[in-house]
């Protein structure tokens, strides 16, 4: 008898060695190998289609269901909670992607990097039925680069009995705003209740280019150039400074703005939030709340509020691209009942197409009725041009201007120097 | 042949054993770094194989960049005060539970208890429960019974309220555990050198504390120092759960390396950019480490 040398009788330690370590090889690669979260029992290719993780129950239950209807391909949904944007960003560049995605964009360095595919030729037949303000940033160069499934939009909300025993209207302008925080405040100052929430950090996060447009401007003008490059921007920003100096700001509140807590909770008459929170809103308070676009400023001025959507894009790395848009047609474009039953069924979103929208009873009274039309008459979108590096410093301007008394007008400067270099990035390939 | 694998197969063994390891460490560690710091000459805008070479523009632009600027100066400030905070809080703890004749045990696992709790639990607690912004906080409660307005512990820059929430957080889950080191170097100090100093005439307290108690625990100083300023540095969680939001961090708060994060593996997806302000932290991380270490002596033979 041999010991240690793989002979004789007995396993050898050198042999262990070698099939242990072959086993763990071999099941290493397998694993890796079956990590393609493709699955589907339909006939046809296999495709992976991600969402990011909605909040409403049966919504994932939805999109399966929707998925497992197609029968011209096996179509997986992966249903990714945590940082999906950053994720799918990061996924985008390995061959272990999705086939179809939803993405908040895509961005513009996407497309021009070639990560996703011209959609044009699924839509083009009905582009003309689509929000207009959603679907112009999935344009670059007169092609569409993903269909917009679902519009969110925000708003404020007003406590009708607040205002009331404090003698304010709705505010109709940014003076009025400021004037109307003020004296809800005073008002309610006894029952510690603030005039108005504009998230925990005053507003500098969420309101984004609201503002601008309000004062009757824009962040990137039609021609592509600033478009806030006007001493009307410093004027709308000093404004929101003055809310936040007047003491008027609910902040600090357990949740932010997007959950209507504070709102319905009591602790501020007014709260900037999304069309999301209006059911939770109308069931806590019934008809003692309204809703108003953010106001207008000065002469050119005009009532104004944000409207984004996920747009549904196919990934350029995906091995089936012809059947990967083939299914977002079939899903985003021809599937009507589809999307009004996504849109409205779990969540509150308007539906992309204005037709649908249209149609959808839980959109034709009351707030959700207006919401609509603020969407539809006040509704601007983020352009494409307006990239991460130049959102990024406005944003932090924003925040110096607010939270710490600086000037608009210098550290606008600042802002306009940034976007005209990312603008010239942009034109450069 | 033999000479390669060396007497009794003692190289074979060698790489058999370590081979494994080092490969991973390279496959996973260097080759990242080296690919980085490649990608920090090139302009790489969604890709991690570029074409554009764009030499030192990455560099000047992340030293020309405000935000990242401003990043780096919030947390040479942070560093600069919970480092001296947390080592004279940890240490007089030491020195208090160290002089205790009874229950000593018991007032060593109540400080160090805290170590114990993560600091995503621990930075919730404070945000939400103790300093959050409106009437029902407990801060804001206690000041109400004084008559002071309610405070917005978190969002509110001048003045920065924020700063209190941050470090308190910190010291309390911090200093336990650098109490305990301060105690295992105290119990160190033979009793004789207090005795002989007394015998000398040093009167207790100030004068034994500087001649005799800190420079006996010299090399326990450095050690809690170095810790200190490497975990300062790295100081991440409590920050993201007491200051960031869905939209990203307030500038005067921002981690220069959630800031490179964002940069790189966020939505930017500028892994060139990134990758210089990666290398440019780690230079900065390294000259500190080094001036620091100088600065303490650390490696001199004891006195």
């Amino acid at each position: 008898m041999t010991r240690g040398n793989g002979t004789g009788f007995g396993i050898g330690r050198r042999r262990l060695l070698a099939a242990a370590g072959g086993a763990t090889l071999t099941g290493v690669l397998a694993a890796c190998g079956s990590n393609t979260g493709r699955s589907g029992k339909g006939s046809g290719p296999a495709l992976s289609q991600w969402y990011h993780q909605y909040g409403e129950p049966g919504t994932e239950a939805a999109v399966k269901r929707y998925a497992a209807a197609y029968d011209k391909a096996r179509v997986t949904v992966q249903w990714r909670p945590g940082d999906y944007d950053r994720q799918t960003a990061a996924a985008l560049l390995t061959d272990s992607g999705p086939d179809v995605f939803e993405a908040d964009g895509p961005k513009l360095d996407q497309i021009k990097g070639g990560q996703v595919v011209d959609v044009t030729e699924q839509i083009e037949s009905v582009k003309d039925d689509f929000n207009q303000a959603v679907l112009k940033p999935k344009i670059w160069q007169d092609k569409i680069w993903a269909v917009p499934q679902t519009i969110d939009t925000q708003f404020l909300f007003y406590r009708k009995s607040m205002l009331t025993a404090a003698g304010v209207r709705p505010p109709q302008s940014v003076d009025e705003l400021v004037e109307a925080a003020r004296t809800l405040t005073r008002h309610h100052r006894k029952d510690k209740v603030k005039g108005l929430f504009l998230g925990n950090d005053g507003g500098a996060a969420v309101l984004g280019g609201t503002p601008l447009f309000a004062a009757g401007l824009s962040l990137i003008t039609e021609d592509g150039k600033v478009g806030f490059d006007d001493p009307a921007a410093a004027r709308v920003l000093g404004k929101i400074r003055q809310l936040y100096a007047d003491g008027s700001l609910l902040l600090g509140a357990p949740t932010d703005w997007s959950d209507p807590a504070a709102f319905i909770q009591g602790l501020t008459a007014v709260q900037w939030s999304g069309l999301w929170a209006l059911p939770q809103v109308k069931k806590a308070l019934g008809d003692d709340f309204g809703v108003l676009p953010f106001p207008k400023d000065g002469a050119g001025g005009r009532p104004t509020v944000p409207v984004g959507a996920y747009g549904s894009a196919v990934s350029a790395r995906s091995k089936h691209q012809k059947e990967a848009k083939a299914f977002v047609k079939w899903l985003w474009v021809d599937g009507t009942d589809k999307q009004l039953d996504f849109a409205l069924s779990y969540g509150f979103h308007i539906p992309a197409r204005t037709s649908l929208a249209k149609k959808a009873k839980q959109l034709q009274e009351g707030p959700a009725a207006e919401a609509v039309r603020f969407a539809t008459d006040h509704g601007y979108a983020e352009p494409l041009l307006w990239t991460t590096p130049s959102k990024n410093a406005y944003q932090d301007a924003l925040n110096h201007i607010i939270k710490d008394g600086a000037y608009p007008e210098t550290e606008l400067k600042a802002v306009v120097r940034k976007v005209n270099s990312e603008l010239q990035r942009a034109k450069k390939k | 042949m033999r000479r390669f694998r060396g007497p009794q197969n003692r190289n074979l063994w060698f790489w058999a054993f370590v081979g494994p390891f080092a490969i991973g460490l390279a496959l996973f560690t260097y080759v990242p770094l080296a690919w980085s710091v490649y990608l920090s000459f090139f302009d790489a805008h969604n890709t991690v194989s570029p074409t554009d070479f764009v030499g030192l523009d990455n560099y000047a632009s992340m030293l020309g960049d405000q935000a990242f600027l401003s990043s780096l100066g919030t947390f040479v400030l942070f560093t600069a005060f919970i480092v001296p905070a947390t080592y004279v809080l940890s240490l007089a703890l030491a020195l208090m539970v160290n002089r205790l004749r009874f229950a000593q045990a018991f007032f060593r696992s109540v400080f160090f208890l805290p170590t114990a709790c993560s600091y995503v639990v621990a930075a919730l607690i404070w945000k939400l429960s103790i300093f959050n912004g409106v009437r029902f906080g407990l801060a804001n409660t206690v000041l109400g019974w004084f008559g002071t307005d309610q405070t917005a512990w978190l969002a509110t820059s001048d003045p920065p309220w924020y700063w209190l929430v941050i470090v308190t957080v910190r010291l309390w889950l911090q200093a336990g555990f650098y109490m305990i080191l301060f105690l295992a170097g105290l119990q160190r100090i033979s009793p004789r050198l207090y005795e002989a100093a007394a015998v000398d005439g040093a009167r207790p307290g100030w004068q034994t504390l500087r001649h005799i108690t800190l420079p006996q625990l010299r090399a326990t100083s450095v050690a809690v120092v170095l810790l200190l300023v490497i975990n300062a540095f790295q100081a991440f969680d409590e920050f993201y759960n007491l200051m960031s939001d869905a939209r990203g961090y307030p500038p005067y708060a921002r981690p220069p390396l959630v800031y490179l994060y964002y940069t790189a593996l966020g939505q930017e997806q500028n892994l060139g950019l990134g990758s210089a302000g990666a290398v440019i932290l780690a230079l900065i991380i390294a000259v500190a480490t080094v001036v620091q270490a100088r600065w303490f002596g650390l490696g001199r033979k004891e006195d």
